[in-house]
């Protein structure tokens, strides 16, 4: 890890040299994640014969039908039916498939919940949870089909894993790890298209967190596509003399315990930023981490106590308090309570 | 056409032909609502127009300047991603002004991309989450039967929305308490969202499952009013048990180049698209 602030980790150089500019991601490759798994698991299809694909009437909007006409005999769309769905593949793993079982996140995570607990989490069956339209993301359709809970319920759950990978490479290589470990998984996609961000060589491991800019005045904690937001955050407070490291934690559960106690430690503040309530989820995890063993001042980003509304995803990202100026300020406020501590 | 405007139910008595003329009037908003926003669900609306029709403008007891009259009829759309059909019908009662209607979708609108109860006049439950109307509006018709009301509550299902248990198991439970005041609408267009509903997981024999549970059950074309109207007229007569009409409808009725097309499910329509589609329905108006 060098010292020098400023000092991108795997970030493509012309994500780097566009981020201070006013459309940081204007010439970016935008790609929502959904269709990144989509890929992701086409291509496991073809190298691992027990990856089975189970659908629940959203298999053309997630595109998993790509899977259902490559491999029509390992795909199953069970209809409207998710509680079926998830039952099913823990039914499935016992045998030694590998499901992974698809739809929005909203009826992933709350719709069959208790499928998700009794059947997959509880027996620890190897059953791959692949939640697309995570967060705020799929802006028109409004609240029911808004998952802002769902990282905050899975990872409140024994024997989980919650991975939510933050753009289309670190998504396709977030598919590949959880196919790799022996255990549930859930996997947490964006309806709406998000920067490519990340050169190939992006080390994506199960829990541990990277550093993707280094920096010494304070750090932001960010997932998911919050983690776009952040890097360009970071950028504009770098115009301002602060030099703010940040962290891509893609896996909230397990989390990287080292590498947010080396920030607190080294940076003395810090911000988490995720598009999720700020009840449960990765500000709780910091938070709980921080309480415990280094207190610093630290603020979240993050869904506060409402339901948001339909609306266009990067509008409502801003309204409801997580978009970059939302990021930069918080950043502010805890550098002020260091420095007045 | 100016018999139906904003009148309560007792001052309008909207022929057979009004009401066909209505649900063009309904088709035209719904395509002009999912073009503005270029974003919904236009097949599913329009297979469900003329039913929502008739239930707004002629069967159902209402009062548009007071939308929790406790005493109202009840209408839950329990698939609700189809609301254009929903909030053109309440507009074109009186619910709200017809302005709103280009606003669905955006920031700060009151036309949610779902139907929110607590955002627009005349919605009577949030839904959008499939299999879950269905069950409120059982709650809903216990309610009436508890405070001795004689409201009757009516909701529409898709067929796809028929493959969530949750469906069934307020199907067990309305012939159980009784429940004559209650009336289910299946918008049987054969689709969901992925693709032909007999493709994905079959849920027909429809009438055969609704029977077997016990319920009254009528079969109609949900296109013709002369079908439409008798059916829902005759429910409130049926005494001791839930009816459920069982409509055989076409997914994007009234645009040809939607009708029966799966696409179509969840799709806008570019300008040249909604421009021949609004042609077609004003042909049908005339
Ligand atoms: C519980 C749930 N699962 C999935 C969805 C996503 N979804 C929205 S519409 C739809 C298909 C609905 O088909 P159908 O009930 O037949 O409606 P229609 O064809 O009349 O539009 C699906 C799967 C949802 N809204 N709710």
């Amino acid at each position: 890890m060098s010292d020098h602030p400023g000092c991108y980790h795997f970030v493509l150089p012309e994500i780097v040299a566009n981020l201070p500019g006013d459309q940081p991601f204007a010439r970016a490759h935008m790609q929502a994640t959904r269709y990144a798994y989509a890929d992701a698991i086409l291509e496991l299809g073809e190298r691992n014969p027990h990856v089975v694909v189970l659908d629940a009437d959203v298999s053309k909007s997630m595109r998993t039908n790509d899977f259902a006409k490559r491999f029509p005999d390992r795909s199953f769309n069970f209809g409207i039916a998710e509680q079926n769905m998830m039952a099913a593949a823990a039914g499935m793993a016992t045998t030694g498939l590998i499901p992974f079982a698809s739809t929005y996140a909203v009826f992933a995570s709350m719709r069959a919940l208790d499928q998700v607990r009794n059947s997959i989490h509880y027996p620890k069956l190897n059953v791959k949870i692949a939640a697309s339209h995570s967060g705020i993301t799929p802006g028109p359709d409004g609240v029911t089909h808004q998952a802002q809970e769902d990282l905050s319920l899975l990872r409140a759950i024994a024997n989980s894993t919650v991975i939510a990978p933050a753009d289309p490479v670190s998504t396709k290589l977030a598919v590949f790890a959880a196919a790799a470990y022996d255990g549930p998984v859930y996997l947490s996609f964006t309806r709406d298209p998000v920067p490519t961000i990340y050169q190939p060589d992006f080390p994506l491991e199960i829990g541990r967190a990277v550093v993707i800019r280094e920096g010494w005045d304070a750090t932001i904690i960010a997932l998911r596509d919050l983690v776009a937001h952040a890097l360009v955050a970071a950028a504009q407070l770098a115009a301002e003399g602060l030099d703010v490291r940040v962290i891509d934690c893609h896996t909230l559960k397990p989390l990287d315990i080292a590498c947010i106690l080396a920030a607190a430690r080294e940076t003395g503040a810090i911000v988490t930023a995720e598009n999720n309530v700020i009840f449960g989820g990765l500000g709780s995890a910091v938070a709980e981490v921080l309480v415990e063993n280094h207190p610093i001042p630290m603020e979240r980003i993050g869904v506060r106590d409402t339901f948001a509304e339909s609306g266009p995803y990067l509008a409502l990202l801003d309204k409801y308090g997580m978009s970059v100026r939302h990021i930069a300020a918080a950043v502010r406020r805890v550098v002020a309570r260091k420095h007045a501590a | 056409m100016s018999a139906i405007t904003t009148a309560t139910q007792a001052d309008i008595q909207p022929s057979i032909d009004d009401l066909k003329a209505m649900a063009q009037v309904i088709r035209r908003h719904i395509i002009t609502m999912i073009h503005a926003a270029q974003a919904g669900h236009p097949g599913g609306s329009l297979s469900a127009a003329d039913i929502v029709t008739a239930l707004y403008f002629r069967v159902m007891r209402l009062d548009p300047a007071n939308p929790s009259w406790p005493d109202r009829d009840r209408f839950i759309l329990s698939k609700g991603h189809a609301c254009p059909v929903w909030y053109a019908a309440l507009a074109e009662r009186g619910f709200f002004d017809r302005s709103h209607l280009t606003t669905l979708r955006q920031l700060n609108s009151i036309l949610q991309g779902h139907a929110d109860m607590r955002k627009t006049p005349g919605v009577d439950m949030t839904v959008g989450s499939l299999g879950q109307g269905i069950c409120a509006g059982l709650g809903m018709a216990l309610a009436g039967k508890l405070h001795g009301k004689d409201y009757h509550v009516y909701v529409m299902i898709g067929d796809g929305e028929a493959q969530e248990g949750a469906v069934w198991e307020a199907a067990m439970a309305a012939p159980r308490w009784r429940l004559d005041n209650l009336t289910v609408i299946v918008d049987n267009n054969g689709i969901q969202n992925d693709a032909f509903t007999a493709e994905i997981m079959p849920v027909e024999p429809l009438a055969d499952k609704w029977r077997a549970f016990r319920w009254n059950v009528i079969e109609i074309d949900g296109h013709r009013m002369e079908e439409i109207v008798p059916a829902l007229e005759s429910v409130k007569a049926i005494k001791g048990v839930p009816t459920v009409i069982i409509a055989k409808t076409i997914k994007g009725r009234g645009v040809s180049f939607m009708e029966n097309v799966p696409a179509w499910h969840g799709a806008a329509p570019n300008d040249a698209q909604a421009q021949a589609a609004l042609a077609e329905i004003a042909e049908g108006l005339r």
